[in-house]
């Protein structure tokens, strides 16, 4: 009975998402305020029932309802419990559910949190959220219910979850990441709504970047939670596979990065709005796109298998719509839209739209790396694959680029910036990164360019952010006063660039100095890296709750004292009868030690891969420090200022240049810029 | 010319020469990093390149696997039933790599006809099958007998 009642709220949610779509459009451009009001209402309405279709789903899979063909795909009785809540969203339909659910909860937070909005606008987002939620809800209905039974033979046992997928990165790497994608819909919605009105001025920039900021700062880290389970779960330890599945995530992120900065530009002096606004579309389009390389069985990936064409015809459908409904949209009333405002150039505005001309590049490789293959597969013309060193080549510069840039960029000031000003603040962060620069391959005993210039680049950008904090923080008061005198989005900016660098130097670091050694070892066997023996000491069967392990005892040591003893295994899941590769890590801040068992060789002799990873966890520590970053940028003060109250009071007076006397623009002050 | 003309020229220029390096780069990345997909049949007839990197793919052929007793080489073949290629690798295989299960392996064919592989994948899912090798059997035609149908919702990622 549970099931069939999911099916309906279902219905119903997709009933009142209709409603939404329309109702408060109309009301809004026949000016009924009646209408309108109906927006918040509605938005509620079909969360509640998402909500509830969620946890009918839920509960079908903590009760083993295996009369559902999804939980009988994706469950098993001898599932651990947190595992069952997981596998809700384990394969296709419930990651659908959950998409869906979330789109609902982030049309639901508009509603709440913008109460301060004009009547109209809100009720425009709102239907345009609406709309996008009937597609959602249509293709999940049409395509993909999760409540579909299997009736009358209902099977004894589910088929369990795949076992890569048991595992706490799962727990939470999905979520995170649709919190991103679906996130970048309220910036969508915004947008459209401010070309249908005709009104893209600073406040439409003011009300949709916390929005951005947020769905952004959740990316980051679901991107990250992703190469981290890729890196301890995959078992081989690499981060970053350049996977057409990791990719479609990856570009959303740039053009978002992208976003968020143009955002800051439009906000603080009104220009590029035309542009901002294209990003907005281009950033949510790429979600739907990533949504429909995922899930269309297009790609061959961990994430994408035995795929229905039907879904893949239904996303690219609706990809088509949204595309070309907003560019027409867009192509009517954009031009509408224009500025005069002045600005030289050596501007911060000049820098962040060098800033997004790179986030372009760099989000232009990937996709012709990622799309190249399908569209040569799909005329027939071969199948092809791009690897790898496609992306070293062409990615690299283009992010050391963006470093460099930073660097100066962060120095800059609206308008206008004198070039001698700028060259003598450089200085220091030069000379400090040349010096970092050579000393971390001195360290690691080889010089290698790669490494030198990445490092600089990280060094740069670390060091210019912190040489501005220092700048803006003094006072006559004392540090400490100065200190607290910066704005909350002020520390964002410096957390997200901060958290830019700390990646990139793990980056550079772990591919130019980790180690990974191939060997055959047998039980009494030491195999070393560099200055560290690994002793294969034993190995021994272990049973797991749904599981059978051949665990290896792996003793480390350096010159002689032991540093660490590690437990790899090899996994036998029982009921898919699939093998799995349970790496044994030592992990630090500074290095990871890292131990994968093979496969068994001969007879007492196993294959081993070794590993010593520098500085690996910087990549996720820099993602952490984006998103908080992000969520402070957020709490900043002046979003919650009722009317348009200057924020000018957190600037610490360095407003320069050309003076145009922009005094009734809300919060004009260079030192507000987030990143 | 304006003042405000002559900005907008200098940002379009910008944005073409931003556009200009990145097609640039990625074109000549293209050309170096691509790997074209040849099954045995088409090795065994003499149509793969030698000089380049490829990938090649088919059936681990069934008591075909030989291992170096003192190191990880490993020697093995693959089939799409109608030729067969020898694959030499120098590493670890992925867990699902078998006797009787598809393999994809990027490398390099050398002149006596031995494939040199850098990476061998299998995919994480036994009921899955490589794309490539899945059309190069059908070509084969003999996909009927070897292979059932991937079952519906066969666990999946996300």
């Amino acid at each position: 009975m549970l099931p069939e009642l999911g099916q309906f709220s279902l219905i119903l949610a997709l009933l009142l998402a209709c409603l939404l779509a329309t109702v408060p459009l109309v009301g809004s451009l026949t000016g009924r305020d009646g209408l309108q009001a109906f927006a918040r209402p509605l938005a509620a309405g079909q969360f509640v029932f998402l909500a509830v279709a969620f946890g009918i789903l839920t509960h079908a899979f903590m009760v083993d309802d295996f009369s559902v063909s999804y939980v009988a795909n994706n469950s098993n009785s001898m599932l651990p419990w947190y595992y069952k809540f997981s596998a809700v969203w384990g394969s296709h339909e419930g990651s659908l559910l959950l998409w869906t659910m979330i789109l609902a909860g982030w049309t639901l937070a508009v509603a709440i949190f913008s109460r301060r909005l004009p009547a109209a606008m809100i009720a425009q987002v709102l239907a345009i959220m609406g709309m996008i939620c009937v597609g959602f809800l249509l293709f999940m209905l049409i395509t993909s219910s999760p409540f579909v039974r299997i009736l009358p033979d209902v099977p004894a046992d589910g088929a369990d979850l795949n076992p890569l997928l048991q595992d706490f990165g799962l727990i939470v790497h999905p979520p995170m990441l649709y919190m991103g994608y679906v996130g970048f819909s309220v910036a969508f919605a915004f947008a459209i709504a401010a070309l249908i009105n005709g009104r893209l001025d600073a406040a439409w920039a003011r009300w949709s970047r916390p929005w951005t900021t947020v769905a952004w700062a959740f990316l980051s880290i679901g991107i990250a939670l992703g190469s981290w389970w890729a890196y301890y779960e995959l078992g081989w330890g690499g981060w970053w596979f350049w996977d057409p599945v990791e990719n479609a995530s990856l570009l959303p992120w740039l053009a978002g990065t992208a976003l968020v900065h143009s955002l800051a530009v439009t906000e603080k002096r009104g220009v590029f709005k035309s542009w901002t606004v294209l990003l907005a579309i281009l950033t949510f389009s790429l979600s739907l796109l990533g949504a429909f390389l995922v899930r269309s069985g297009v790609l061959t990936s961990v994430h994408a298998f035995a795929s229905d064409p039907e879904r893949g015809k239904f996303l690219l459908a609706l990809l088509a719509i949204t595309i070309i409904s907003s560019l027409t949209l867009y192509a009517f009333r954009a031009p509408v839209v224009h500025s005069r405002v002045r600005y030289g150039s050596l501007s911060r505005e000049v820098f962040l739209l060098l800033n997004n001309v790179l986030m372009m590049a760099a989000l232009l490789l990937v996709l012709v790396g990622t799309l190249y293959p399908l569209i040569l597969d799909y005329l027939d013309l071969g199948r092809i694959s791009i690897g790898e060193p496609f992306y070293n080549l062409t990615f690299s510069p283009v992010a050391i680029a963006v470093a460099l840039l930073m660097g100066v960029g962060i120095f800059s000031r609206w308008k206008k910036t004198d070039a001698g000003w700028l060259g003598k603040h450089l200085l220091w962060p030069a000379a400090w990164s040349l010096v970092i620069a050579v000393l971390v391959p001195l360290w690691h005993g080889s010089f290698e360019p790669w490494a030198f210039i990445g490092c600089f680049a990280a060094a740069w950008v670390a060091v210019a952010t912190l040489q501005d904090v220092w700048h803006k923080s003094a006072s006559r008061h004392g540090r400490w006063h100065g200190a607290q005198r910066q704005s909350r989005s002020y520390y964002g900016m410096v957390l997200g660039h901060l958290g830019l660098a700390i990646t990139m130097a793990g980056a550079t670091v772990v591919s130019n100095y980790g180690i990974e050694r191939d060997v055959r070892m047998s039980p009494g066997d030491t195999a070393s890296i560099g200055e560290l023996q690994f002793e294969f000491a034993a190995i021994g069967n272990r049973e797991g709750a749904n599981f059978t392990a051949q665990t290896a005892q792996v003793n480390v040591s350096k010159n002689g004292d032991p540093i660490t003893t590690l437990y790899p295994e090899k996994r036998q899941y029982r009921v898919q009868q699939s093998i799995m590769t349970e790496a044994g890590i030592d992990g630090g801040l500074f290095r990871d030690l890292f131990v994968a068992l093979g496969e068994q060789v001969g007879d007492n002799a196993w294959a081993m891969r070794l590993q010593y990873k520098p500085l690996v966890r910087w990549l996720w520590l820099g993602a952490i420090f984006m998103a908080v970053g992000g969520l402070l940028a957020v709490a900043d003060k002046r979003y919650r200022i009722k009317e348009k109250l200057p924020a000018a009071k957190a600037g610490a007076g360095t407003k320069t240049g050309a003076g145009t006397g922009r005094g009734t623009d809300p919060g004009n002050d260079s030192a507000e810029v987030t990143a | 010319m304006h003042a405000k003309r002559k900005k907008r020229l200098t940002i379009v220029l910008f944005l073409l020469c931003g556009l200009g390096v990145a097609v640039a780069l990625s074109t000549y990345a293209l050309r170096q990093n691509i790997s074209l997909f040849y099954d045995p049949s088409q090795i065994a007839a003499g149509e793969a390149p030698g000089e380049v990197r490829i990938r090649a793919g088919g059936m681990v052929e069934e008591g075909s696997v030989k291992r170096d007793l003192d190191s990880l080489k490993v020697n093995f073949r693959v089939t799409d039933y109608t030729a067969s290629v020898t694959m030499q690798y120098d590493g670890i295989l992925p867990d699902l790599f078998a006797e009787g299960q598809g393999v994809v392996a990027t490398g390099r064919l050398q002149p006596d006809g031995v494939f040199i592989a850098d990476q061998v994948l299998a995919k994480h899912d036994e009921q899955y099958m490589p794309p490539e090798v899945a059309e190069s059997l059908e070509r084969a035609a003999m996909l009927k007998k070897t292979v059932d149908k991937p079952a519906e919702g066969s666990a999946s990622g996300y």
